[in-house]
């Protein structure tokens, strides 16, 4: 690990202050200190927000309201989220571990950077860690890899869940930066990895994201998040999906649908959300509607399957949204 | 007071120290002025190394040597070959020359005052080679598969004409396997601290085999086995990673040699994946012949597993075939193929593992074929004897496991069609596979020595990575002493301690129980010995046959009043304690009369999701005929490790050559997966009533490889029960399953 200062901030203007001369954020540093031990991030200064007032749970209105501190598994346990945004709560108890979700903090899940391998080797091209390395996965071992938003500069998938979920729900999220604030809907945080897969948030240098509001409406309650891979829990996502249905009269009025595990950044799925709207909520419109995910997918030699398993992924989460009363 | 120790439920005698911290595993072992050393691998898989800019690191904060090819000394290496080292080919010798085998390989090692100092210089080490594309996967028309040259377990068998019967058979099955490559994934990485002391050499080091360490560092330095002490009283799982030594202990010599003060040097996560051994990848096939009603006319397994390009690593691929099943003709053949990898070592169930997966899938294939129940398929075709080595069992109770594990699992209501069986959405299969593995009793010794207090102290090198052998020792030392556990303390994980066999093989218990019973013998005929001959004791004079040891008193026979203590006896004859040695050793004789192994039946359920290819496993019923079963609390936990780690095999556990630089892509415990909590179901452990007084005195067989053995191929096989889809690979995974 290279050696760094720590500075603990105590406001926020003391945090983005404190960034703008290159301070780097930690929360709960699951995913950073992991990455500095490893010499794959190499911050010099990091900058401790832990102390910073933005860890509140709140309703709102209708809207669920999240401070950037708060921990995973308070946000999930919190009877807020539990009845306004249902989907959030299953969402982060499918993420990671009890022990991590205690520490990882909801600003710092949104940010947590992508889980291929290569990028974790440093003797291994990676175009994501080192610009202009290559790329070692789409010429190599690829069966978790993206199918949807590649480049021929990278193909990693997405790691979060909650941000899955976030983005189905039009969620946005407020960020402080030197002198002034700013809202933006969360589906704007997140890069297609292009030419600069390096780059993957849309935040400006010494951002700091404050708070994440979630929106409430009919939806809200009929919302399910499935997480299909190989292992019951503590694994990413092969593919994964959160569905939201608003029905009324045996209608389908409203449709949220966003997938993890194929998109080098979480997925919505527009197109299989339009394809629903009017339709009764049963397995033909879900199976109609679940085959224009698939729309512009690029699989890679290893990853085929999920081809195939991205529009059972979204049935599966539809039924499952379409059964809670 | 009657003492029964043997056969009962007692807790772990170490439990408290583990759960309180208070076990010291290798790496704890911190010495006084220590320096830390981190290893360097290479980043080709194969070539040479052109340069090492060892210069600009030596310079870096806190780095005190960076040892590579270049200034190592030139070492020994003498020959050396211990029971966990391949029989062919050469060890190998690191940072002796420029010459990259496999990713990953040491080649060079960084000493620094701090950790990280250490990792820092290392991960700065600019290495340049000249690569070559290795060869690493077994399908590749570059290897060129060879016979093991020696080892019973890798010689090709035959038995009647296998081949004709087949091709004469009225129904057969044929069929292709493909195991992935395994890493034992331990949660202790290796560690090892090297300390010098003018030419003595102690190392704290991760080892399940501490006299083979002493040995082997021995003949690596050309110095003295008496010279070296190996110390290592805690094991943090090991499933045999730890039974050969590695390169890095070597190395944590060689650094703490150069810059004269104590070195720690423990391997990263991601290392464990590169030169501490793996569980080979394996391709087999198996051609079963049979009769219209079940009985087998032909049965041919031919396997061939990776393994180094500088040692042939053997394991007992297909040594379980001709004596799983009564069957005329039998043909086994077994290949090597060698590649550009580090060599392969024994994890847990080795070869049995691998090879009954593939035989144990193919009888359930057949017995779809015949129509008849996979567990009466396997009763029809149950041998008398064993037909390879034409002996009889020493014992053998695998139809009483089935009898018993279907009894207990339910089997009976089982609707034998495939896809049948559901359980709303889900298909649910139900499969059985046998388990066998053989029973090893290799030469032991063990010491006890008897205080004044009247407690016994045990000594013996062995090793503890989980099974409980301080528990199970205690107890067979406070049975054969009839001496409360409390009054017994057993150590180990020494080599001045008495010889054991490697820690692996599910032997411990037989070798090192017997080793330590004979030794408790010994004593207690020392004891009497001095009575007899002591002119201050009340046995004086009698014959060494007329007295004898009852409940712990040395008493004369026939006369109901006891005699004294051993307490008593001790501190008569001075107080200073008693002492004896003894080994234990199978009968040659009785070796020839008979074939010895473990036996056991696996029933698993599964369900599949059909739409998104899941499969879980629900629960699991395993019956075992092990013998003796020394202490059945350890022994269950012993047995739900093992059917955890073949869930592991059959669903998650797959280590991914890179093929452009035999990089393993997942070296992480994010992407090497094992089964966590949640993918644990109730698992049963059931054992049959065995009395087998031929296999070792203590009449045990062992358990630890047994129980994984068997639990795969069950769960293949119930996969197929659910989907009438058959993976023939491992681990079966959700791409495998999209299509049922
Ligand atoms: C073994 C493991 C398994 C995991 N499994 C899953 C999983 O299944 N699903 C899943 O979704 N996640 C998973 N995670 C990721 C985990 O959820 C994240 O590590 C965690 O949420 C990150 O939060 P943190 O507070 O620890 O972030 P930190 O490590 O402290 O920071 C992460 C990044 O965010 C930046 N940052 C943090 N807070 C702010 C802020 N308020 N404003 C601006 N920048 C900020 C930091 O500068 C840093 O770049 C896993 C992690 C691990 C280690």
């Amino acid at each position: 690990m290279i050696p760094f200062t720590l500075q603990k901030v105590l406001t926020e203007a003391e945090a983005i202050a404190a960034a703008g001369q290159g301070g780097r954020y930690i929360a709960g540093g699951t995913t950073l200190i992991d990455l500095m031990r490893e010499e794959v991030e190499r911050p010099e200064k990091l900058v401790d927000i832990n102390a910073l007032p933005i860890k509140h749970i709140r309703a709102e209105g209708g809207d669920l309201v999240i401070g950037a501190l708060a921990r995973m598994s308070e946000v999930a346990a919190h009877p807020e989220t539990q009845r306004l945004q249902p989907l959030i709560a299953e969402t982060l108890v499918e993420g990671a571990s009890p022990q991590l979700r205690n520490v990882a903090s909801i600003g710092g899940n949104l940010l947590q950077r992508c889980r291929c391998p290569f990028f974790r080797m440093l003797d291994a091209g990676c175009n994501k860690r080192a610009p202009g390395t290559g790329c070692s996965a789409i010429e190599g071992l690829n069966g978790g890899h993206a199918i949807l938003g590649t480049s021929d500069q990278c193909a990693a998938t997405h790691p979060s869940d909650l941000a899955v979920a976030l983005i189905a729900l039009d969620a946005t999220m407020r960020v402080t930066g030197p002198g002034y604030e700013r809202s933006f809907p969360v589906d704007e945080l997140f890069r297609l990895p292009g030419t600069t897969p390096h780059l993957e948030h849309t935040l400006r240098p010494g951002e700091l994201i404050a708070e994440i509001r979630v929106p409430g409406g009919p939806h809200a309650r009929r919302a399910r998040y499935l997480k299909v891979r190989d292992r019951s829990s503590y694994e990413f996502a092969v593919v994964s999906a959160a569905a939201a249905l608003h029905v009324e009269g045996g209608i389908v009025r409203d449709a949220r649908i966003a997938c993890g595990g194929v998109g080098t950044r979480p997925w919505r799925m527009r197109a299989v959300e339009r394809a629903l709207i009017g339709k009764a909520p049963d397995r033909a419109a879900f199976e109609a509607a679940a085959r224009q995910a698939t729309e512009g997918v690029k699989p890679l030699s290893g990853n085929h399957y999920k081809v195939e398993l991205l529009p059972r992924t979204i049935v599966r989460a539809l039924e499952m949204a379409g059964e809670v009363a | 007071m009657t003492m029964q120790a043997i056969g009962k439920p007692h807790s772990r005698v170490d439990g408290r120290a583990k759960v309180t911290g208070g076990a010291r595993y290798a790496a704890e072992f911190n010495q006084p002025d220590q320096l830390y050393a981190v290893v360097v691998g290479s980043t080709v898989g194969l070539g040479r190394i052109l340069r090492i800019d060892a210069g600009a690191v030596a310079q870096m904060p806190g780095v005190r040597a960076v040892i590579s090819h270049l200034n190592a000394p030139r070492l020994a290496y003498q020959p050396h070959k211990g029971g966990t080292d391949p029989a062919n080919g050469e060890r190998l010798h690191v940072l002796q020359d420029d010459q990259v085998r496999f990713y990953g390989q040491p080649v060079a090692v960084i000493v620094a005052d701090s950790l990280d100092h250490a990792e820092r210089a290392a991960a700065a080490l600019a290495v340049s080679y000249a690569g070559e594309t290795p060869v690493v996967d077994p399908l590749d028309a570059k290897v060129q598969p060879v016979a093991p040259q020696a080892g019973r377990a890798g010689a090709d068998r035959s038995r009647g004409d296998a081949d004709a019967a087949f091709a004469a058979a009225p129904v057969t099955v044929e069929a292709s396997f493909d195991m992935a490559r395994e890493n034992h994934t331990p949660m202790e990485p290796h560690a090892t601290i090297a300390a010098w002391s003018g030419d003595r050499l102690t190392l704290w080091s991760k080892s399940q085999f501490v006299v083979n360490e002493q040995a082997e560092i021995a003949a690596i330095f050309g110095m003295p086995a008496a010279n070296v002490q190996v110390i290592c009283p805690f094991v943090g799982g090991g499933f045999g990673t730890s039974l050969r030594t590695w390169p890095h202990v070597t190395l944590a010599a060689i650094a703490a040699r150069q810059v004269g003060r104590p070195v720690k040097l423990v391997l990263t996560r991601r290392q464990m994946f590169h030169t501490t051994g793996h569980r080979p990848r394996t391709l087999q096939r198996v051609a079963l012949g049979a009769t219209t009603d079940g009985r087998l006319t032909s049965l041919i397994h031919e396997g061939s597993g990776e393994t180094s390009r500088y040692e042939q690593f053997v394991e007992a691929l297909t040594s379980t075939s001709g004596f799983m099943y009564s069957c005329p003709n039998v043909r086994t053949r077994y290949r090597l193929l060698p590649m550009d990898t580090g060599t392969p070592t024994f994890m847990r169930g080795p070869g049995e593992a691998s090879g009954m997966y593939a035989v144990e899938s193919a009888i359930d294939e057949l017995s779809y074929k015949l129509g008849i129940d996979p567990v009466e398929l396997r009763r029809r075709n149950e041998p008398a004897i064993d037909e390879a080595e034409k002996l009889p069992f020493s014992s053998r109770s695998l139809m009483q496991c089935y009898a018993l594990g279907a009894e207990r699992f339910g089997w009976a209501s089982r609707d034998p069609r495939p896809r049948a069986m559901r359980d709303g959405r889900l298909l649910i299969g139900w499969g059985v596979a046998s388990a066998s593995y053989p029973c090893f009793f290799s030469p032991a010794s063990a010491r006890v020595r008897l205080l004044a207090d009247g407690s016994a102290e045990v000594e013996a090198a062995s090793s503890d990575m989980g099974p409980g052998t301080y528990t199970s020792m205690t107890q067979v030392a406070a049975e054969t002493l009839s001496l409360p556990l409390d009054k017994v303390r057993f150590s180990l994980g020494r080599s001045d301690f008495p010889a054991t066999p490697s820690h692996g093989g599910s032997q411990t218990m037989s070798s090192v129980g017997s080793a330590v019973r004979a030794a408790c013998l010994a004593v207690q005929a020392e004891l009497a010995k001095r009575a007899v001959a002591d002119r201050r004791s009340q046995l004086f004079g009698a014959s060494i046959d007329s007295v004898e040891w009852r409940e712990g008193r040395l008493s004369r026979k026939g006369d109901a009043a006891a005699g004294p203590s051993y307490s008593e006896l001790v501190t008569g004859a001075g107080g200073s304690p008693v002492e004896a040695g003894a080994s234990a050793a199978r009968d040659a004789a009785i070796a020839k009369q008979y074939s010895m192994h473990a036996f056991g039946a696996v029933f698993v359920e599964v369900s599949v999701d059909p739409d998104l290819g899941l499969v879980r496993l629900r629960r699991a019923v395993g019956a075992y005929g092990a013998g003796r079963i020394v202490n059945p609390k350890l022994a269950t936990s012993q047995c739900i490790g093992g059917m955890v780690g073949g869930l592991g095999m059959a669903l998650m556990e797959r280590t991914a050559l890179d093929p452009r630089d035999g990089r393993p892509v997942n070296a992480h415990m994010g992407d090497y997966l094992v089964p966590v909590n949640l993918d644990v179901p109730h698992l049963e452990a059931h054992f049959v009533e065995e009395q087998d007084p031929h296999v070792n005195p203590l009449g045990v067989k062992g358990l630890g490889e047994v129980a994984l053995v068997g639990m795969a191929p069950a769960i293949a096989n119930a996969v197929f029960h659910a989907t009438g889809k058959r993976v023939r690979e491992l681990p079966i995974r959700i791409e495998n399953l999209l299509d049922v």
